[in-house]
């Protein structure tokens, strides 16, 4: 085996020097996009509507996939007019599927330049770009003798993964899920099916009409609350409360939490950015190039023509927001992206962090 | 050419310094309006020549396997030729210029990208993006006057190793590419003292070129060949060819992008602080365009704009063509002179100025008035001017 190892590192060795400068990957990709296992990527097989605002696709990962957990996340590289953009998307299918495919469940935001871009314009056939799955809302291994899960609009994603992977395993769950209308609920008739079935207890909300669900609500509805390993998934202030309500009663350790959207963003001017690996944090106003604040903290930073034409002083950038000085064009970065941005014409636009 | 601050007649002495800052602000808008509006459109082009591309060098050589057969090694060698004048121009030089970068694919970005070529990408891009295109025609500050070899200023000394520019120029044309390898390595400068030849940095660069050279080589020199069996020689032939064709097509639009007549120069004290609007003024008056088909575009890597180019240089190469009306416009509104011509032209105009300068000034070009030096400052050349057109205005 390291022999054929060896003698195919070799041949391809030799194939690299007939195509050099670029790799014969470069051109393989073109044929066979799937077959690189360095640029993960995925073809859509299907799309399948859930909701009128929401969408299933069927991706067909390629080489260098790595089967997730249940309620683990994939970030999705898609290209909407011309910009690859990065974002996470829990995976809704059980793992190790036979046919090698992950299903990934969209919700198309209002203003969401992916979701609604995935929801409305994604074809079978369509490649895109995958990260390997990770998060830490994963089912607990062994499984829950009695589990809850308390989620809203899109928070059902992770758990549905879970729900499809490991129902089978779990004897008592609870699912209480809120949603706008009985219409808007993403895998309505799956849930209820499951509900009908005797296999889970299920609690719709419907929010237009009952208004939002409250902690205190949960203590009604679920009288052996606290008894119940909990997984909660939706909105950042639902997900705030519920924390202080299990804090409350002394049961952090029993509750756990996926937010999709870790803090916003605010692009205001100026604010702390840090360099990841000299470790130097800096304050700045908003009007000051990057490269100016961090060179007057001591920072050593690859420069060159300092007016934006050159392209020198790239660097990524890890989280946060930075604005362009000449024409206000605002980059964003959330957690797990790393952006290049050009740091001599690029003000910080609130806290960020910039590898270097 | 002489310097603009040493002409008899000054071709800016009507523009007032708010006039310049005006031009800044217009051509600012024009760059907000292309740049908002890039998108998918563009990403297909720049993705579709990079395919075609690809496709062209791998059936060329493919040909070129048989180039034994005469018609092989024509159809071949023009095939490759063609294949290595686009990556070098409309794909190599635009990505490495940043022009793509907005699309974020890691595979088509500045950072990231390597050219068939003798320079390593990073060099170049100090050498090119960098000192070239902030210091444009400031004799002593740009290198591109000339290449650090030729005189191809008034301004520049004489000396009497200038008899033989007119051969250097050829020489550099047929193997440019190693001439723009030496270049990126100040060799000249490097090589002048031990202490700069043994500077770690220069060693490291030094090695980087040769790693370079000798991939480029194997590949055309020794691995095509020896696959082509048989036809070795040919192919090895064809490389040369297509070598020496990309190197001289190079070397032409380059030399007319910078020295034909009507291209200005400008003293090194001149851009002491410049401002945004200063620099603009400064890519408008120091390049020349190519007129031509869209082949002629496209061949040329856009560069046939190198006004445009000059004037935003990240700017992706597919646009040059659609703001170069609105860029004559604000020549002729500020009376300046958009210099122009077919190719055959500009390339004599530039030929005709290496052999004139191979020998010494006659009289003529005698300083006539004295420079003026601006007070030396940091130039803030990012930062724009306020608009004083209120911002509400609406084009109709």
């Amino acid at each position: 085996m390291a022999v054929i190892r060896t003698l195919r590192g070799g041949a391809w060795r030799v194939v690299e020097l007939i195509t050099t400068p670029v790799v014969p990957a470069d051109y393989l990709d073109v044929i066979a996009p799937l077959r690189n296992a360095r640029v993960l990527r995925a073809k859509i097989d299907a799309v399948r509507p859930e909701t009128d605002r929401s969408a299933t696709l069927v991706l067909r990962p390629g080489r260098g996939w790595v089967p997730h957990e249940p309620g683990q996340y994939v970030r999705v590289g898609v290209d909407v007019d011309g910009v690859r953009q990065w974002r996470s998307y829990s995976i809704t299918s059980p793992p190790a599927r036979a046919d090698g495919r992950i299903t990934i469940t969209v919700n198309a935001v209002t203003g969401g330049l992916v979701s609604t871009h995935l929801v409305r314009r994604a074809r079978r056939g369509m490649i895109v770009h995958l990260d390997p799955p990770t998060g830490e809302f994963r089912l607990s291994d062994p499984r829950p003798a009695k589990a809850l899960f308390v989620t809203a609009g899109s928070g059902i994603t992770p758990v549905m993964g879970m729900l499809r992977s490991a129902l089978h395993e779990m004897s008592d769950v609870v699912v209480v899920h809120s949603a706008g209308t009985a219409d808007a609920v993403v895998f309505g008739s799956e849930l209820r099916a499951l509900a009908a079935a005797g296999r889970i207890r299920l609690i719709e909300r419907h929010t237009r009409a009952d208004g939002r669900l409250k902690p205190a609500d949960l203590d009604e509805l679920v009288p052996d609350l606290f008894d119940r390993q909990a997984w909660a998934c939706g909105p950042n202030e639902m997900l705030d409360d519920l924390e202080t309500h299990w804090a409350d009663s002394g049961a952090t350790d029993r509750l756990r939490t996926e937010r999709f959207r870790p803090a916003l963003i605010s692009a205001g001017g100026g604010g702390t950015v840090t360099f990841t690996q000299s470790g130097t944090v800096v304050e700045t106003d908003g009007s000051e190039p990057l490269l100016d604040s961090a060179e007057s903290a001591g920072v050593l930073m690859p420069s060159g023509c300092r007016m934006g034409i050159c392209f020198s002083c790239v660097l990524p950038l890890r989280e946060g927001a930075v604005r362009d000085l000449r024409d206000g064009t605002l980059t964003v970065a959330e957690a797990g992206d790393s952006i290049p941005v050009q740091t001599c014409i690029s003000a910080a636009a609130g806290p960020c962090k910039i590898e270097n | 050419m002489t310097t603009i601050q040493r002409k008899k007649s000054n071709p800016i002495a009507h523009l007032t310094p708010e006039d310049i800052e005006q031009i800044g602000i217009e051509l600012d808008a024009i760059r907000d309006e292309v740049m908002g509006s890039r998108g998918e459109k563009d990403a297909a082009y720049i993705r579709r020549v990079i395919a075609w591309q690809r496709g062209l060098e791998l059936g060329s050589r493919g040909v070129l396997l048989f180039s034994l057969f005469p018609p092989a090694w024509l159809v071949g060698t023009a095939g490759l030729s063609v294949a290595k004048i686009l990556e070098n121009m409309e794909i190599g030089h635009n990505i490495m210029h940043g022009q793509w970068d907005w699309m974020r694919d890691p595979k088509i970005h500045s950072t990231k990208w390597e050219w068939d070529h003798a320079s390593p990408a990073e060099q170049w891009k100090h050498s090119h993006n960098e000192l070239h295109h902030t210091y444009t025609n400031v004799v002593g500050r740009d290198n591109d006057l000339g290449y650090g070899i030729m005189r191809v200023d008034e301004d520049q000394k004489w000396h009497p190793a200038h008899l033989g520019q007119p051969f250097y120029n050829f020489v550099n044309a047929c193997f440019f590419e190693y001439g723009i390898a030496a270049y990126d390595l100040e060799l000249g400068k490097n090589l002048q003292t031990k202490e700069r030849r043994r500077d770690p940095k220069f060693r490291a660069a030094l090695k980087g070129v040769r790693r370079k050279i000798g991939k480029q080589m194997l590949k055309d020199y020794v691995v095509h060949p020896a696959l082509s069996g048989p036809s070795f020689l040919h192919t090895i032939a064809a490389n040369f060819t297509a070598n020496v064709v990309r190197n001289i097509w190079a070397h032409s639009v380059i030399m007319c992008g910078h020295f034909p007549n009507g291209v200005e120069t400008f003293e090194k004290t001149s851009i002491e602080g410049e401002t945004r609007g200063e620099w603009y003024l400064r890519q408008m008056l120091g390049s020349a365009n190519i007129s031509g088909s869209k082949a002629m575009h496209l061949m040329t890597g856009n560069l046939s704009h190198q006004i445009e180019h000059h004037l935003f240089p990240d700017m992706p190469s597919n646009r040059y063509k659609e703001i170069a009306p609105k860029i004559q416009d604000l020549f002729q509104r500020y009376g300046l002179s958009y210099t122009s011509g077919p190719l055959p032209k500009q390339v004599a105009s530039a030929w005709y100025k290496v052999f004139r300068l191979a020998l010494p000034n006659r009289g003529e070009a005698a300083v006539r008035r004295p420079v003026e030096k601006k007070a030396p400052a940091v130039a803030n050349r990012w930062r724009r001017a306020e608009n004083p057109v209120p911002a509400a205005t609406v084009h109709q």
